[in-house]
């Protein structure tokens, strides 16, 4: 052990020091400690789950006195307080990281089982009332609607950013910036409320439901997202290249097809996966405009559709007679969820990565 | 382009500059209408519910407001909850991210918060009620009886764990994925030569960070207190699973009696509605519309108004 000089002298420069590593034996024997605890309740209760998020969680917390303490005999009080926030802030991380966890590991649990089901992927929920069926009709209803609004927004999107980075200038420009900001937040379930009100203004039906309409709704959440994201990408486009091209005699608008758009589609690319992502698990909307149903329905604009994360949230909210096999499908479709669009970033990361223009710096 | 300067050599306008800059222009446009069209349409179809006259709306109201009031109420207390646990929780993951963690794996830590996003929110609703909500309520049988003499402890404490605690706890894991992105990157703006100053006057890693990193951060935290507040205002299907609703005005957080939310009434009552109940809802998703832009705009204009120095958004 290192001397503690602490008394003898107050200056915290030359105060002892604790040995390198101390920070991870504390941490690994509060975590040992608070496990021991919770076996030995285990053992009193007689249940023998293991509660390992328990254990972290604790055992994180008796780290952060622990290491105070320590630190705060051999080393002073101002080394003692920088321990403690380190030790603290790691805390913050295991605490954001544990929700993500045990939401993972549940879906995957609980959903597995149901998508390695054949049945899952070719069968409608038409007259299923217990075990079986699938979620057909979910999956094409997503793969419509998202198609649709991606064809909507990606145009608008693009030709936005376009206009703001190489036309825009002057208070409009700043105007439609600071619009799109502002529409990143709009809430989803107003952007249903909204695509509700035209269609039933247009139609004059109000029962009102169809997949285009899920698709406008679904468009007003992904086009600032579009027009962010390509923003970005245009700006990142070497100026030098333009002018080349201006140099050359070539006209703006060609200049932009030929050589900014050609330069920047990587990661144009990569955005709009991102937004696909970002919309393709959108509930809030779906509910009011699409509504659900539990049959097959490849029309697009007539009547309602079925899509996963609406799937999900029936499967949930109108459980039938036989409740496990309901939820089980809910925790199925969760899971398809969330791989479609893990899928999705991972082909934006892998799109950015190894087809984005290799530039000088 | 062109300019009437005498001497300057003037380019002819070409037919396809034109129609490419119009159209570009036009697309520019249609994010200007559509936001007013959101509201117009809003507004139009919430008319009804305005005027009506008392006895009409639903729950037997006098009138939209008293209606609408303890939604209002509910979305607020609610996100509130939320940036409670979120704001402190994203500062330290964020600082943890840029400041902390060694150089090579702190990027593979942004990606896995960022997974937090990836994460629809049905499936965070699920994941509530099915994980969280269980876990939590043996927490809350023994707040509320050892500290049941705190006012937000009382009343009677619900048996499934669907209370607005936990909403508010499944909207903060909710809204960590954009608040830490943007702290992170207003973090990594503080100038290099600051912390290194502060470093070599001998101040430990904490108190570079509390006089170098965090002051020059605050306005920054604070936009980034302002969209995660944007987005727990707005979402809906978390807490349309999670809360057990009730249309009361309470600071209970502990009871199945709660506040529910303007987005969360939206979600369980529209696919029942008609006639004039669909109109108050649509009041209502306006009245959400509106506390939002408000929201949105305050925060994008002070992460603007210091865009020269931080790289958020």
């Amino acid at each position: 052990m290192t001397a503690t000089v602490t008394s003898a002298l107050p200056n915290s420069l030359t105060a002892g020091k604790l040995p390198r590593g101390t920070a991870w034996i504390v941490l690994a024997s509060s975590w040992l400690l608070i496990g021991i605890v919770f076996w030995l309740v285990n053992l009193a209760d007689g249940s023998n789950e293991f509660n390992l998020v328990g254990t972290v969680f604790f055992g994180t917390v008796l780290f952060d006195i622990a290491i105070y303490v320590l630190s705060w005999l051999v080393e002073g009080s101002r080394r003692a307080k920088d321990r403690l926030v380190t030790a603290l802030i790691a805390t913050t991380f295991v605490v954001a990281v544990l929700p993500l966890v045990s939401l993972i590991d549940t879906v995957v649990i609980n959903g597995l089982p149901g998508i390695l089901k054949p049945s899952f992927f070719t069968e409608s929920m038409r007259n299923v009332l217990g075990p079986g069926g699938g979620a057909l009709h979910a999956v094409i209803g997503t793969l419509e609607i998202t198609m649709a609004a991606t064809i909507i927004s990606v145009p608008i999107g693009l030709l936005t950013s376009i206009y703001l980075v190489e036309y825009g200038t002057g208070a409009l420009a700043r105007t439609i910036t600071f619009m799109v900001d502002v529409m990143t937040g709009i809430p989803s379930i107003v952007a249903g409320l909204f695509a509700y009100a035209l269609f039933v203004l247009v139609t004059g039906d109000p029962g009102y439901r169809s997949g285009f309409g899920g698709s406008v709704a679904l468009s007003v959440i992904m086009i600032p997202v579009v027009v962010r994201s390509s923003e970005e990408i245009l700006k990142l486009v070497p100026n030098e290249l333009r002018e080349a091209s201006f140099a050359l005699g070539v006209p703006k608008w060609l200049t932009i097809l030929k050589v900014v758009l050609p330069t920047a589609i990587a990661g144009i690319t990569t955005g709009v996966t991102l937004a696909i992502a970002r919309v393709i698990g959108e509930t809030a909307p779906l509910l009011l405009i699409t509504g659900f149903t539990s049959s097959v329905n490849y029309n697009l604009f007539g009547d309602q559709m079925m899509t996963l994360p609406m799937f999900i949230y029936t499967q949930y909210a109108n459980q039938g007679p036989a409740a496990a096999d309901f939820l089980n499908r809910a925790w199925a479709s969760a899971l398809t969820l969330i791989l479609i669009v893990m899928v999705l970033n991972l082909i934006a990361r892998l799109v950015a990565k190894y087809f984005s223009p290799k530039s000088g710096r | 382009m062109s300019t009437d300067k005498i001497g300057i050599i003037r380019t002819k306008v070409r037919a396809g500059d034109r129609v490419f800059s119009t159209s570009t222009l036009l697309a520019g446009s249609v994010i200007l209408v559509v936001l007013a069209a959101v509201a117009i349409f809003l507004f139009v179809q919430s008319m009804p519910a305005l005027v009506a006259p008392p006895g009409t709306l639903p729950h037997g109201a006098p009138s939209f407001w008293s209606y609408v009031f303890p939604f209002v109420f509910g979305t607020v207390w609610a996100a509130a909850i939320a940036l409670l646990f979120a704001i402190p929780i994203s500062i330290g993951v964020a600082l943890f991210i840029s400041h902390y963690a060694p150089r090579r794996i702190a990027q593979l830590l942004g990606y896995i918060v960022d997974l937090l996003a990836a994460v629809p929110s049905v499936v965070f609703g699920l994941w509530g009620i099915g994980v969280l909500a269980p876990t939590l309520q043996p927490l809350y049988k023994w707040l509320n009886l050892n500290l049941g003499w705190i006012p937000f402890f009382g009343g009677q404490v619900s048996g499934t764990g669907r209370t607005i605690l936990t909403v508010g706890i499944v909207l903060a894991v909710m809204v960590l994925p954009i608040m830490t992105a943007v702290c992170r990157e207003i973090f990594l703006q503080t100038p290099r030569l600051y912390e290194e100053a502060a470093l070599a006057l001998g101040a430990t890693r904490w108190e570079m960070i509390r006089i170098a990193v965090l002051p020059f951060a605050r306005p920054g935290i604070i936009s980034a207190a302002m969209l995660g507040l944007g987005r727990a205002l707005g979402e809906t299907l978390a807490v349309a699973m999670v809360l057990s609703p009730a249309a009361v005005v309470t600071f209970f957080l502990l009871t199945s009696r709660n506040p529910n939310t303007i987005a969360g009434n939206i979600a369980l009552q529209f696919p029942e509605a008609s006639g004039i109940g669909v109109n108050t809802l649509i009041a209502s998703g306006l009245v959400l519309f509106v506390i939002t832009f408000i929201v949105n705009a305050i925060a994008r204009f002070a992460v603007n108004r210091r865009k020269e120095f931080s790289g958020a958004n």
